[in-house]
């Protein structure tokens, strides 16, 4: 499957489209449906789409493993992270209302920098599965 | 009424799913239908205008845990072990639980009946609320991410948990791969990955 060219073309050009509506899930979260967790899975999904095409070595040059372990801690350190800001900020923990002037800029604010933590995480975790369950090798 | 109809096609299409997933053997034709299955949820939650839940319904249970079950049956056979043990005492319990269950549905609240507990409780307040204070159309996002932060800050910690724990199950080691390096042992990653190529 992986020396058919249609498939390459077509994982190549569907790639960066993935990744974009991921975003556009990621930041429209408060628009319209969607969010963190669906986006982390979206752009998840791009990484492991090319990777069932291109082969998993392509992909771990792309996005090292020791990187996508980073990347999980950071999104639940940057949601925490949130928190203790608005705590040094005088407020309660994980209150948004002290980020900026007005009440709903600030809820607009915090609620875009806790589902970053959120995508960021998700996307680690599903990619760190990936790589764990198809860089497996049991023991005979 | 149509959305009425509309449920019992697709509500019917599980069953009809469920009942293949039970019969067939092939595993790569089970975890095809089960992909299936959670798109068939995907596609309930959407005629009952829970678009959110959908979404990752869709992108979670039909999209990535598929690929993962995928992934997992390289290391497994094709066919289901075959058993043919019958035993009573297990379709007797199975029998007594799905009645039970079936005489709970009954005394649950119709669906969108807007005395039911659920909408009594916070829910008026929230959606009454939101818009006015926070200026944010999607109510599901206002009610994660603010209303309800500490509850989702609990279910990223719980993903991360569960991820980290998989990871270190599977490949026996994460961010000690750099030290195993450095002592030249084998890393597994590296290993199956050039088996692979």
């Amino acid at each position: 499957m992986r020396e058919n060219p249609v498939f390459k073309i077509v994982s190549k050009i569907l790639f960066g489209p993935i990744i974009i509506y991921g975003l556009y899930v990621q930041f429209h979260g408060d628009y319209g449906p969607g969010g963190g967790f669906q986006a982390g899975v979206i752009v998840a999904a791009a990484f492991i789409f090319y990777s069932i095409i291109f082969g998993l070595e392509r992909v771990r040059k792309l996005m090292p493993v020791i990187f996508v372990n980073y990347i999980m801690a950071l999104g639940v350190l940057v949601f925490a992270g949130t928190g203790i800001v608005s705590i040094i900020f005088g407020a309660n923990y994980l209150d948004y209302s002290p980020f900026a002037y007005k009440i709903y800029k600030a809820q607009h604010l915090g609620i875009i920098v806790v589902e970053l933590g959120v995508g960021l995480t998700v996307f680690a975790v599903m990619l760190g599965l990936f790589y764990a369950f198809s860089g497996f090798k049991p023991k005979k | 009424m149509v959305e009425f109809w509309v449920n019992v096609f697709l509500i019917s299409l599980l069953v009809v799913i469920t009942f293949y997933i039970i019969r067939l053997k092939s595993l790569i034709a089970i975890v095809a239908l089960s992909g299936a299955y959670s798109l068939t949820a995907a596609a309930i939650f959407v005629n009952m205008d829970a678009v959110d839940v959908a979404f990752t319904e869709a992108a979670v249970g039909s999209g990535i845990s598929t690929i993962l079950f995928l992934a997992a049956l390289r290391y497994l056979p094709l066919e289901e072990a075959h058993h043919t043990r019958f035993s009573g005492w297990s379709l007797t319990l199975c029998i007594i639980v799905g009645l039970m269950l079936i005489n709970a549905a009954f005394s649950l609240p119709d669906f969108g009946d807007p005395g039911a507990p659920a909408h009594l409780h916070v829910a008026p307040r929230y959606i009454e609320e939101s818009y006015p204070l926070f200026h944010i159309p999607n109510v599901v996002t206002n009610v994660l991410a603010s209303y309800r932060g500490f509850d989702t800050l609990g279910e990223v910690v719980v993903v991360f948990t569960a991820g980290i724990g998989v990871i270190i199950l599977l490949t026996g080691s994460t961010l000690s791969m750099r030290f195993r390096k450095s002592e030249n042992l084998p890393v597994q990653n590296k290993e199956a990955s050039k088996k692979e190529t």
